[in-house]
């Protein structure tokens, strides 16, 4: 009985060890991007391309850069919660239309509703390539100071929103 | 109404399940013959319904409805048809219905096709089955519905990735599952001969074929997969040692294990509690496959999608599963003592050996991948890699290719050493010899090219020596007839082997590799071919876009000449660039172009160039070893015996009534 019943304790640590590997996340790899200064970008925005958003535009405040397009079908997934996020007008949300063409992507925002303040145009990603885009959708938050405090990789979702991106906006707000 | 018909259905399989787990199961223990003969029914009826789910899944690809989410997170209506169908498993949801079906085909099968076991036996197997399935149609109902509805349906699906649009990996899958959930089977009989307390050399012989059929398709789909690997990341490697490969190489190793324990047990009935634990392990592993690459615990490329409630679902499900099975076992497993003593110097102790080192081995791999978790959980963040995995399972291995050649020739129960040494030295020699001439041929010396040259020939010189023992003095037709296929299965299954490790070795050690910056009219020589690319042109095909450079190759006597293209695509709908590599196949060298990246105006682009001796043998060897695996489940004893016990046990019942 001693010996057979072995297979049995080994199995049991392994499925501890398991179960603990599961609230852990091998992808969250620290940015490299957190607390550095925010890359700068001047762009054209979809709205309206004759008008140019940057970066310096929004030093001294607190603000969500929020990566989409039109192709991607998360970020129809998290449009709501971004949209929630923006109703609650506590700040600016930005919306970097990431990799689109600027006619699918207004169609888009008519469709389903608009939540930025202003989306600007990144058509060849390399703003995107710049902030360490590297799947769509992402969103940061980047503090008054100007330096990225907040990174979420995929779309946000209404838990992820209150249980990580509120508290870090809370405490950027002071 | 068709997504809704497959929800439906799917429900339906599920109480099927529920009713193929218990009642049976029941049935066997009370002696109730009209429960014990629900098994066969439900097992038939849940392969129907799970059909029809599968079928109604794939009916959306086919006709492009956006309004099922799967369907247009996984297809676009430029997809082509073959990517429709195999669209179904391209992600999460459909993989599980697809494991799903996979287990009612297998299940059905033991329905169908095992007329020799007796009936109480077929239940309890099949009631083991009908829990497993349970396990997953609950997952698939209850985390990873494939048929819940985008509404409003979006206009156009975001695609299928663009690196699952290739043959290869279209039926990649599939095979794998096969062998993954074949392993099921195996397991069931051993745990409902662990329920009955019967483990004897009749169990043992009911579960010879059906191991090695899921080992034949196991092997296969990791062939496919390393194949794959190769030509369409262009990396030009074969192997990764990536979490989800090992996921796959666990339980083949296991499984092969298991295929030469099972040998043991219907021989000699010993090793009957060891037979029963590997039996659990190959599924367990293949669970725990499917856990690894389902939770996204581990960072692999393989990780599609991956959601850690799914994990928590799967684990469960795992810990129920094995830690049930193995408690059965440690409750049982005292009753399997047998009667018999093993010796080393005997086939059964060479088998022993051979159980011992292929466990070590899937043990050390288990333990490399799960030690980045450990340390994980501890705070800090490694990865192992394949120095480890390499020195680990090489100088593991290495043991074996020896292992092999005796056990084809040594004795069971019992041999003496002076009778082998007798009989081994005459060809230890000439190995020794033949393979210091080829390896002297090679381009330059080295001490692993003529390991490795001379482990395959000892596999091949001794499985020479076996036939030669067995048709000696004998005539040649009737020896022919009389063989079984079982012999055969081993000797391809071994020579596989040899073929693989010349494949391994040569590949490994005498790979040619360049990275170059290359302008229209350059030409570089490597391996004595020279390379001259001619420049880049761009097409438009169905869903994408090719930048397709143009090769010429020429070796330097002249009497080989070739043209490649290598292709860097971009994906149109998810805007995704996928390299393709240009490979000139052969079976003693690949030639193999890969694009990298355009590096001027003037039209220079960095590329990668290898030369690949002997590549080709690892798949080779993969194939021959997998036709092996067909004959030893083909062999005539498995299907005449059975047959003749269900002549007896009707003859029985008519004496009966």
């Amino acid at each position: 009985m001693s010996r057979s019943i072995l297979p049995l304790v080994v199995f049991a640590l392994m499925v501890g060890l398991l179960w603990h590997g599961l609230s852990l996340d091998p992808k969250k790899v620290p940015s490299p991007l957190i607390d550095k200064q925010a890359p700068s970008f001047s762009l054209a925005m979809l709205e309206d391309p004759s008008r140019k958003l940057s970066t310096g535009d929004l030093a001294g405040q607190v603000w969500v850069l929020n990566v989409w397009a039109s192709w991607c079908v998360s970020c129809r997934a998290e449009h709501e919660v971004i949209t929630a996020l923006a109703g609650r007008n506590l700040v600016t949300v930005v919306g970097l239309n990431y990799k689109d063409d600027p006619a699918d992507a207004a169609k888009w925002l008519q469709k389903f509703g608009n939540p930025y303040a202003v989306s600007v145009i990144d058509r060849d990603g390399r703003v995107g390539m710049d902030w360490g885009v590297y799947g769509v959708p992402e969103t940061f938050v980047i503090g008054a100071d100007g330096l990225i405090r907040y990174k979420h990789i995929g779309p946000v979702t209404h838990e992820s929103l209150e249980r990580k991106i509120m508290p870090k906006l809370e405490e950027l707000l002071g | 109404m068709i997504p809704e018909i497959g929800q439906f259905a799917l429900i339906v399989a599920l109480c099927i399940a529920v009713i193929q787990a218990l009642v049976p199961l029941a049935g066997a223990s009370f002696g109730i013959q009209r429960w014990v003969a629900l098994a066969v029914p439900a097992a038939l009826a849940q392969l129907l319904f799970v059909g029809i789910a599968y079928g109604c899944l794939t009916w959306a690809f086919l006709s492009h409805d956006f309004s099922v989410l799967y369907v247009a997170q996984h297809s676009n209506t430029k997809l082509p048809l073959i990517y429709r169908i195999s669209g179904v498993w391209g992600s999460h949801e459909g993989s599980l219905l697809l494991w799903t079906l996979v287990l009612a085909l297998w299940s059905g099968a033991v329905a169908l096709f095992t007329p020799g076991v007796p009936r109480v036996m077929r239940a309890r197997v099949l009631a083991v089955l009908g829990m497993v399935s349970c396990g997953f149609l609950l997952f698939v109902i209850g985390t990873s519905n494939p048929f819940e509805r985008l509404l409003p349906a979006a206009a156009e699906g975001s695609d299928l990735n663009p690196l699952l649009q290739d043959i290869g990996l279209a039926i990649h899958p599939p095979l794998l599952y096969f062998g993954y959930v074949g392993f099921s089977v195996a397991f069931a009989f051993s745990i409902a001969a662990l329920i009955s307390g019967q483990v004897d050399s009749a169990w043992a012989r009911w579960a010879r074929p059906w191991t090695n059929i899921a080992w034949l398709f196991l092997t296969l789909g990791i062939a496919l997969g390393s194949w794959w690997a190769y030509y369409e990341l262009g990396w030009g490697g074969w192997w990764f040692w990536d979490p989800v490969e090992n996921a796959s190489f666990m339980p083949w190793l296991i499984g092969t294990a298991l295929m030469h324990s099972l040998a043991i047990t219907e021989k000699r009935g010993t090793f009957k509690a060891w037979t029963a634990l590997l039996s659990i392990f190959a599924f367990s592993l293949s669970l725990l496959g499917t856990f690894l690459v389902r939770s996204g615990v581990l960072t692999s490329v393989h990780a599609f999608a991956s959601d850690p409630s799914r994990g928590k679902y799967i684990l469960g499900f795992l810990a129920v599963v094995v830690g049930g099975s193995l408690a059965l076992y440690a409750w049982r497993a005292p009753l399997l003592r047998s009667a018999a003593q093993t010796r080393l110097l005997s086939r059964d102790g060479t088998l022993l050996l051979n159980n011992a080192f292929l466990s070590v081995v899937t043990g050390a791999i288990l333990l490399g991948t799960l030690y980045p978790i450990a340390i994980d959980a501890m705070g800090g963040k490694i990865s192992v890699g394949p120095p480890y995995f390499n020195l680990m399972f090489i100088s593991l291995t290495a043991p074996l290719g020896v292992l092999i050649g005796i056990g084809m020739l040594i004795r069971w129960k019992q041999d003496s050493l002076q009778r082998l040494f007798d009989q081994l030295k005459v060809p230890a020699l000439l190995v020794v010899a033949l393979a210091l001439a080829l390896s002297l041929a090679l381009p330059q010396w080295l001490w692993g090219a003529f390991l490795g040259i001379a482990m395959a020939l000892w596999i091949s010189v001794t499985a020479v020596i076996t036939i030669h023992r067995r048709f000696h003095n004998r005539a040649l037709l009737s020896t022919l007839r009389s063989t079984p296929a079982g012999f055969y299965g081993m000797l391809l299954g071994h020579l596989g082997i040899a073929v693989f490790i010349i494949g391994i070795t040569l590949t490994s050690l005498y790979t040619q590799e360049k990275d170059l910056r290359m302008a229209p009219g350059d030409s570089y020589t490597v391996a004595g071919y020279e390379f001259t690319f001619r420049g880049v042109r761009k097409f438009n095909i169905e869903n994408y876009v090719a930048t397709r450079g143009s090769f010429s190759v020429r070796s330097s006597d002249g009497g080989f000449q070739t043209d490649l293209f290598p292709e860097k695509r971009i994906y149109l709908v998810r805007n995704n660039p996928m390299t393709e590599a240009a490979i000139d196949a052969g079976l003693t060298r690949d030639l193999f172009i890969a694009l990298g990246e355009p590096l001027d105006e003037q039209g220079a682009w960095a590329v990668r160039i290898y030369y690949k001796p002997f590549i080709r043998w690892i798949w080779l060897g993969a194939i021959i070893m997998a036709i092996g695996g067909l004959f030893a489940a083909s062999d005539r004893r498995y299907r005449s015996l059975s047959r003749r016990r269900a002549r007896v046990s009707q003859d029985a019942a008519r004496q009966v009534s």
